[in-house]
């Protein structure tokens, strides 16, 4: 089914993106992916781009190269992310342009690029990466969460301005799955946030994967601007 | 600096790419006078955006130039350059002698 079927994942070097580049090759998927270092030992039939996504002209001359090599693109999964966790008084301004160029600026530049491909045919998905610690108002993650609204009401906004050609954006609000981006959390942080979801365990790579699955069967194509939080939060 | 004739061709070939995606009242015709939008215009808002990104687009594939169309500059004008194809044409002109001129 998925055959011919392009589809583009952004901070596919390691974690859930690295993950979905697999996923998504076994469904037949041609899987184009960046970020902002090379990938060491890519799969097969896998086409990787090293490119921040904060960058106008790399976002652009990526989307240009899909263009001119495959013609069409099915599928944007905007996973590329970062987070730090910080007093916001301890928080210094370089963190907060950080993490807005990457969360935002990243996922507006990406949005804008792949739907001028995607409405072409008139088809296409996006699905943005949302997160619990919005809803939950983690403290700590105030930048992060704050990044992730923004993402949220992109996701609402451009879902209405989409819909007339053809092209859904839903997002998919993880809780936290074993990854790098949690690596410096400490542990009784990570217990008490577990506590307030309504199923008490980590996210695996698969319940995300499930989620972004059913945004993109060609069934949902009545499905947009929607937020799924996991784990009942 | 680039011919006007050069840029109205390659707006016609957006406007190639964009009529099939068009119902038949709005449908462009191939003349530098074809009003593009406001009054007397085809397209309405959704189909100006359309056709802004085929001319991005074919910008890039014909003559290898990066433009952003509808930026602050284009929005801040008292006349609209996407009034019609030749007011287009004119106002991609100046921003590529702009960008030439550095």
């Amino acid at each position: 089914m998925a055959r011919d079927r392009t589809i583009l994942i952004t901070g596919t070097r390691k974690g859930i993106g690295r993950y979905l580049v697999d996923h998504y090759r076994r469904q037949g998927f041609t899987v184009f992916g960046c970020s902002r270092g090379p990938m060491e030992s890519p799969p097969e039939g896998y086409r990787h781009f090293q490119v921040d996504v904060a960058d106008e002209a790399g976002v652009r001359r990526m989307l240009r190269t899909i263009s001119a090599d495959h013609g069409r693109l099915d599928v944007l999964v905007n996973n590329a992310g970062i987070a730090s966790m910080n007093h916001i008084l301890l928080t210094p301004v370089s963190t907060v342009h950080r993490i807005l160029d990457t969360n935002v600026v990243g996922t507006v530049l990406l949005c804008r690029e792949a739907a001028k491909l995607m409405q072409r045919r008139r088809c296409g998905r996006i699905v943005n990466f949302a997160t619990v610690a919005t809803p939950l108002k983690l403290e700590g993650e105030a930048i992060y969460a704050a990044s992730k609204a923004a993402v949220v009401s992109l996701t609402e906004v451009l879902a209405r301005e989409l819909a007339p050609l053809g092209i859904t954006v839903n997002a998919v609000g993880p809780t936290p799955v074993k990854t790098d981006l949690i690596r410096s959390v400490p542990a009784e942080k990570m217990e008490a946030l577990l506590d307030r979801q309504a199923i008490r365990r980590f996210g695996e790579f698969r319940d995300i994967s499930n989620v972004i699955d059913f945004f993109i069967r060609p069934e949902s194509d009545f499905v947009t601007g929607q937020v799924l939080y996991l784990g009942g939060v | 600096m680039r011919e006007q004739n050069d840029i109205i061709q390659i707006l016609y070939a957006a406007i190639d790419e964009l009529n099939p995606q068009l119902p038949p009242e709005q449908r462009l015709e191939k003349s530098a006078a074809t009003v593009l939008f406001g009054e007397g215009g085809r397209l309405d808002s959704l189909g100006l955006v359309s056709f802004i990104v085929a001319a991005e687009q074919k910008l890039t594939e014909m003559a290898d130039i990066s433009l952003t169309l509808a930026d602050e500059k284009a929005m801040s004008r008292r006349n609209s350059p996407f009034r019609t194809v030749a007011t287009l044409a004119e106002y991609i002109g100046e921003r590529l002698a702009e960008s030439e001129n550095g």
